[in-house]
């Protein structure tokens, strides 16, 4: 049985209409809208809207508005557009990290999120960015194998597996005969040519990577591509 | 039937297999009561505190498989204290002290010790299966006496367990030969990989762990040609640690899995994975992550024409970025997987429009979980709730028994689900409806609803107190963040002796006595052997 509403309330003249929030943009009318609880037995109609996680977490949520409510009873008497004046403008951008969402167990997140150092990598001419985890590999040979792959060759054409870059860390693609020289950017933000560093200090100080064109890195006098047999198969 | 034997009924009862039919059984009259409990040998606990392990030996000495149940469904998402509950250790020190001829343990979200453990592995001789989900307080102690000691072990499945001690050397304790073993799912080193496949040709499930990196190594090499000979493998899973170039040793056994799990591998790019998917054409279940994007959810539709159960998990899990998948992905998988029936889908955005198609493609669904990663977010095109959509879904689906909801959602969708959603028998609620009244038709609708959990919705004591008789019908109900009062459980816990009523009172939010006060979380149920004796501080049983 639902207790009936406190006299005070009737008398009032409280309009739940008048202090229902909507959770649309401002001035959108009539969409999902989320009326405020009167709590049974309570000798005034309090808004609970704030106490509530959802109020909170989900209305700071990246819908690009918040409404901040005030927990006395003279917040009542808010029309909608008051509530819109109330509100705090946030950035669009800023996610509250709501508690036990996505609701996805720690285990799952837990294995995601560990040993997965992507990197962003940037080719010189490609139109866009790729990225990488230096946590699948064990060694600069691998992660040059995979660079390759990924960035240069096409799949079809077959990458040799024992290409030697323990001299000469570069890059080619067989079909034009430009090479690459990876380089990267460490935790200071230097530009560092890949390949000085023991691997694992490697893979803890690389924030990026970027292969640049070698006339680019060497300057005035780029080598011709038949000084690099040691790059083809 | 007062003139057939016992032996005759306990035969015709030996085809009546499903729990649910088995309790319909026992409801008949007092001999077939008799004769059910006598000859029952599985049984399921869906919650650890309905009852007693002395009822349960009592009623049924000759159980052989048991599966228990512990914390509440949202615990998963540290929703629920630690030290909440749920320890195994009581059940069986019952079953072992008894004539109970246990073979079989299946435990879910239960906290499990070393000593347990060993206890299990002492007691019962003919000791085949155990099966671990989301439980916590063991390590490979533990697992290493269950190893060693049982020796007929056919079954170890330890998914998504909080294990203390990830060292592999528990797995030497595995006898020579372990021609028992036909399902080993857990993530198992690579160096053991190797082993176990070698003492267990026939394993059915496998699950792998740290994979390697470097297709060339001699590790590698074994490791395919072990796999060549490992034909029966059926269902494969972890794959923590997988470096994409290393997913060919596997290519061999692809065209016979049926079951494949690669939601641990985040660092497997899309391609990649549709490259693996693409061989295999007879999967009915696959758990995955979303970087397989749109596309690649196109090329599932196209090749696995048997599945049944998808699972994508979102691969940012914190949240913060952008989900690899939306409701394209799903129309795709709908269109090309006619015997899909169980979806779990994480997913960027959602619309009523796809829902519709969704909800016209697939009428089978049996399990229907939908996670939108931002809350309350509309249907993008239409900026609508999503109301429709998920009311096609349970208009379509007549066999539908558990519902995720996620989405900018009204009161209108639960209006929905109890008009159409006959069957069903779990909701989970988020964020969602605008009132009381959202709730009561949930309740008055679904007749078969077990268990309702429902977190940061606006529901309060009259939703809760409408029809308390309702909660005796059902499992359980949990309720966190919504607007219940502590004067509002506490009137339910007095007109309902039969429930335990349990506030979690974190950081001593609450003062006792103040009954306006919010409640912040509140799990109920059903039990016959009332409060429980196990319960923490912070837990208040009213």
């Amino acid at each position: 049985m639902s207790p009936d509403l406190p006299k005070s309330d009737v008398s009032s003249g409280l309009n739940f209409k008048e202090t229902e929030l909507t959770l649309g943009l401002p001035g959108e009318i009539g969409r999902g809208t989320s009326s405020l609880i009167q709590i049974p037995g309570s000798s005034s109609a309090k808004l609970t809207g704030t106490k509530r996680g959802f109020s909170q977490a989900a209305m700071d949520l990246n819908l690009g508005r918040s409404f901040s409510v005030e927990h006395d009873d003279s917040a009542c008497e808010q029309s909608e557009s008051e509530n819109e004046d109330l509100s705090v403008a946030k950035p669009p951008s800023a996610k509250a990290q709501i508690l036990g969402w996505p609701p996805v167990r720690a285990f799952r997140k837990n294995v995601i999120t560990k040993s997965c150092h992507l990197v962003k990598v940037a080719m010189d001419g490609a139109p866009y960015l790729r990225k990488v985890d230096l946590e699948m590999y064990n060694s600069y040979q691998q992660l040059l194998s995979a660079l390759e792959e990924m960035l240069i060759s096409c799949s079809t054409i077959p990458t040799h597996p024992t290409r030697n870059y323990l001299d000469e860390k570069k890059l080619m693609d067989p079909a034009s005969g430009v090479e690459y020289v990876p380089i990267y950017e460490d935790k200071d933000g230097d530009l560092m040519l890949v390949g000085d560093v023991p691997w694992k200090m490697f893979v803890e100080s690389c924030k990026r990577l970027r292969l640049i064109k070698i006339s680019e890195a060497i300057g005035p006098d780029p080598r011709t591509p038949q000084q690099s047999a040691s790059c083809t198969s | 039937m007062n003139y057939f034997p016992d032996e005759v009924l306990e035969h015709v009862f030996d085809f009546v297999a499903s729990h649910r039919d088995r309790n319909a059984v026992s409801l008949v009259c007092r001999l077939w009561h008799r004769v059910e409990r006598l000859s029952r040998q599985r049984v399921f606990v869906g919650n650890c505190y309905a009852l007693s392990p002395e009822i349960l030996i009592a009623r049924f000495p000759g159980l052989k498989s048991l599966t228990l149940k512990g914390k509440p469904h949202f615990a998963d998402f540290n929703l629920v204290p630690h030290d909440w509950g749920g320890y195994v250790q009581p059940w069986i020190e019952a079953l072992s002290n008894s004539r109970i001829g246990l073979e079989e343990l299946r435990l879910k979200r239960m906290v499990v010790s070393d000593e347990s453990l060993e206890l299990l592995s002492r007691s019962f001789a003919n000791f085949k299966s155990l099966v671990l989900v989301s439980c916590e307080g063991f390590t490979t102690v533990g697992l290493a006496a269950i190893a060693a000691n049982c020796r007929f072990l056919r079954e170890l499945d330890l998914q998504e367990n909080e294990i203390d001690d990830h060292s592999g050397h528990w797995l030497s304790c595995f006898p020579d030969s372990c021609t028992s073993l036909i399902s080993l799912n857990f993530a198992l080193p690579l160096e053991t990989l190797q082993n176990i496949l070698m003492r267990a040709p026939q394993l059915v499930d496998l699950g792998t762990g740290s994979y390697i990196h470097d297709p060339d190594s001699e590790t590698y090499n074994k490791l395919k040609h072990t796999i060549l000979k490992c034909k029966s493998i059926r269902n494969l899973s972890g794959f923590l640690e997988v470096a994409p170039r290393c997913l060919p040793a596997i290519y061999p056994i692809c065209l016979n899995l049926t079951s494949l799990n690669l939601s641990y591998a985040a660092g497997i790019h899309g391609s990649e994975l549709v490259k693996l998917i693409r061989r295999c054409a007879k999967l009915q279940r696959l758990w995955i992550l979303d970087c397989i994007g749109d596309k690649g959810l196109e090329v599932v539709a196209s090749t696995c024409k048997e599945l049944q159960e998808l699972r994508v998990f979102p691969s940012d899990v914190l949240g913060v970025g952008h989900a690899a998948v939306t409701e394209n992905g799903l129309v795709a998988i709908s269109a090309g997987c006619p015997k899909l029936h169980s979806l779990l889908y994480f997913c960027q955005q959602m619309t009523n429009a796809a829902l519709i198609v969704v909800a016209k493609n697939c009428p089978n669904f049996i399990r229907f979980r939908l996670c939108i990663l931002e809350p309350t977010k509309p249907d993008p095109v239409t900026m609508q709730p999503l109301d429709d959509g998920f009311g096609a879904i349970v208009q379509s689906c007549k066999h539908l028994r558990r519902l995720s909801l996620s989405g900018l959602l009204t009161d209108r969708v639960f209006l929905y689900i109890g008009m159409y959603a006959e069957q069903l028998e779990m909701l989970s609620v988020a964020f969602a409806g605008d009132s009381d009244k959202g709730m009561l038709y949930v309740l008055n609708g679904c007749k078969k609803l077990r268990k309702l959990e429902i977190r940061d919705c606006p529901y309060g004591d009259k939703a809760l107190l409408t029809d308390v008789g309702k909660y005796e019908t059902m499992r359980s109900l949990w309720m966190s963040s919504c607007e219940v009062t502590l004067g509002g459980c506490k009137t339910l816990a007095k007109e309902m002796p039969r429930l335990n009523v349990e506030i979690i009172n974190e950081h001593d939010q609450m003062e006792i006595g103040s009954e306006e006060q919010r409640v912040e979380k509140m799990y109920l149920y059903r039990t016959l052997v009332g409060p429980r004796k196990d319960a923490p501080e912070f837990v208040w049983t009213l």
